[in-house]
């Protein structure tokens, strides 16, 4: 789960993360008010949407008076934005965060994320701030700082020297600050459950000090249950209204561009049917893993799901029966059909535990649109020519 | 032979009386498992499924002897429970359990680690040795025995694996499923040696998927140790990327953990690479007509 920069900026000064002062508005009206309760003469006004690049996109603006942030803050409040992270069809924005102008003199860039081969945090710092990660990390991988901190000891002052010296931070007033601000934000990591923690750019004021000037964070999604004031701050918005939808039944769903709706049990090969599609020729249209108990209810919501993409031209229900057996699937499987109208023709793999009994099952039911298949080649070389024909 | 686990293998149940444990311990039973007994705290003294109930690992491990545990306890005790294990002198501990957190997998294994505990999983089927030993969710009659080693990420691609291998007339010795989360016990670059020593083993079939570089650090293994014949998938080819596809670990980020760049090392290494996981079992029975 991912929150937004104001929600980040919330928790990051829980922790003394030090931030520039800044309030969430809703309307430009409330821009106005949040502008005037900042003070000063100079404000960023900036779309809070969950994704990377706004400033690029034009969701990002400095205004130089009051007027000017109730003109932009009308101007960036519903727009689409759109990023390179967004996709080519954007995301509204309905809150922009009116911050207090800061002095930069530096931009940094500082991260937390898992490190998987070492089972272990990372912190990751870079003086390439302002810039996409990945993007130096390609270009120029020596100017990432990597320091992996072992939970077991937390951040020690030596994990701090470490992050100074690679950044080249030499006075020793700036190095301690850094190297407070590292361990106030590796605390926020731990602490929450967090999944990754990305501050770009962090900047160094005119006076030395160290500002999160943006804030990005993800969560574990299997952490939250022990994190309520996190789950608190989630914005359904910002989410595929059917994946939510599927996660509500127990399904994992993502959309996809093809033409091939997948049912399939297990992510793994769910994964390995859209491969086997693509491999045959076709488009996968949808990742759908129905999960271990995959039974009438199940499956009659996901074609639900499914044909909701006006794309799909054919389903493919790929299913491997292993303590479920495959003939109390076969029965789901029809008892599915008459639930819910399906207008596309259907191809079902089902293999493993009393497949012949399934496969008897269906061929008896006589039900037109629903054509059996013997393997998983089988099942997507069917699925693959049922969507060309249906063209 | 088999790796890790046979017929002579002591094995206990954390979580045993509840509904997911005593279901799978069960099937587990009637497979041939040597299941003798489980923990639940508060339980103790009691008797389920024809087998004693412990209040805590320790005394499970002391009055039976178990060297494994199979792990159903649910997600928010996971930790606890592994380390509760590793301390108690469990020797491997079977992790079922979807969705614990992942700081408490850091420090469960961290500490499984200290105290020379393996550990496979969570978040997946399990581990069987063909007609011997089932510690799992798998559904074992897939499993025939056989001489070829099978390791995995993802559970139904292990039996899809598991069921061509024995339709080309083959069959398992042993398949491990190690599950799809960020983080994992036993994977590939400490399984495949196993492999390599079975004398019963002869080809070894590796299912993986996108995100993480278990299978690029396996590629490099492979080249280095590995001499018996390797058949490998790689799920998600076709994944879009920043979206997490139903594992928690099963991710593309930026241009890391791409299908593409582990199908590349593992072909470089020598490993015969299928394209779909269809086409599984007619690999194995190339690189084993050779």
């Amino acid at each position: 789960m991912n929150i937004h920069e104001y929600q980040a900026k919330q928790i990051f000064a829980q922790y003394g993360v030090p931030t520039p002062r800044g309030i969430v508005a809703n309307t430009p009206e409330e821009a106005v008010k949040a502008a005037h309760e900042l003070g000063g003469n100079i404000w960023v006004v900036k779309a809070q949407i969950h994704a990377g690049g706004r400033g690029l996109g034009g969701g990002v603006k400095l205004a130089k008076s009051i007027e000017e942030v109730e003109q932009l803050a009308g101007e960036i409040l519903g727009m689409t934005l759109v990023t390179h992270q967004t996709g080519p069809e954007g995301k509204l924005v309905q809150k922009v965060y009116i911050e207090e102008g800061a002095d930069i003199k530096d931009e940094l860039y500082l991260g937390v994320v898992l490190d998987r081969a070492k089972e272990m945090p990372v912190i990751m710092a870079s003086t390439e701030g302002g810039m996409e990660i990945e993007k130096v990390a390609e270009e120029s991988p020596e100017k990432i700082v990597k320091v992996a901190v072992d939970p077991a000891i937390g951040f020690q002052p030596f994990h701090g020297r470490e992050l100074v010296f690679g950044l080249g931070i030499t006075d020793k007033n700036e190095q301690k600050k850094f190297m407070q601000f590292a361990s106030k934000l590796y605390n926020v990591y731990m602490d929450k459950d967090a999944e990754m923690i990305e501050i770009n750019p962090l900047i160094k004021t005119g006076a030395g000090d160290f500002l999160a000037l943006d804030g990005k964070m993800g969560f574990d999604d299997s952490a939250l249950y022990r994190h309520p004031e996190i789950e608190e701050m989630r914005d359904i918005s910002e989410e595929d209204p059917d994946e939510r939808e599927a996660a509500q039944y127990g399904l994992s769903y993502i959309a996809l561009d093809g033409e091939i709706g997948c049912m399939v049990n297990g992510a793994g090969l769910a994964m390995g049917t859209m491969d086997t599609i693509n491999y045959m020729g076709g488009t996968p249209a949808n990742f759908l893993d129905v999960g271990g108990k995959a039974n009438a209810e199940t499956v009659a919501k996901g074609f639900e799901i499914i044909l909701k993409n006006p794309n799909v031209k054919a389903i493919f229900v790929n299913i491997f029966g292993g303590i479920v057996r495959c003939d109390r699937i076969a029965n789901g499987i029809l008892e599915a059909t008459k639930m819910v109208d399906v207008h596309v023709p259907v191809i079902v793999r089902l293999d493993g535990t009393n497949a012949e009994e399934a496969a008897e099952i269906l061929a008896n039911a006589n039900i037109p649109n629903v054509i059996p298949a013997t393997d998983l080649a089988d099942g997507a070389k069917k699925a693959v020519e049922a969507a060309k024909g249906a063209k | 032979m088999s790796i890790l686990v046979n017929k002579d293998t002591k094995v206990i149940v954390q979580g045993f009386t509840g509904s997911e444990g005593t279901f799978h311990a069960e099937q587990c039973l009637a497979y041939g498992t040597d299941i003798v007994g489980g923990v639940t705290p508060n339980k103790g003294g009691q008797e389920h499924l024809g087998k004693p109930v412990f209040n805590t690992v320790q005394e499970a491990v002391d009055a039976t002897g178990a060297t494994v545990s199979m792990v159903f306890v649910p997600p928010a005790f996971v930790a606890d429970a592994v380390m509760e294990a590793a301390e108690a002198g469990i020797e491997l501990a079977v992790i079922i359990t979807e969705g614990a957190p992942v700081k408490d997998m850091q420090m469960a294994k961290a500490h499984a680690v200290k105290h020379g505990m393996k550990t496979i999983g969570p978040n997946c089927p399990g581990i069987i040795t063909a007609d011997e030993c089932k510690i799992g969710i798998m559904p074992g009659n897939i499993f025939k025995k056989g001489n070829v080693g099978l390791i995995s990420k993802s559970g139904t691609l292990t039996y899809e694996g598991a069921n061509q291998v024995v339709k080309e007339g083959y069959g398992i010795t042993t398949a491990v499923g190690i599950g799809g989360d960020p983080i994992i016990g036993l994977s590939y670059k400490q399984l495949l040696p196993m492999f390599e020593a079975d004398p019963e083993t002869e080809a070894i079939v590796m299912i993986g998927e996108i995100g993480g570089d278990l299978e690029i650090q396996a590629a490099k293994l492979i080249k280095e140790q590995i001499t018996k014949p390797v058949v490998a998938f790689i799920a998600g080819q076709t994944a879009p990327k920043g979206k997490r596809m139903g594992h928690a670990g099963a991710i593309v980020s930026g241009s890391a953990g791409t299908a593409k760049e582990k199908m590349d090392a593992l072909e470089a290494a020598g490993v015969k690479v299928v394209v779909s996981p269809a086409d599984i079992g007619k690999a194995v029975k190339e690189v084993l007509s050779k």
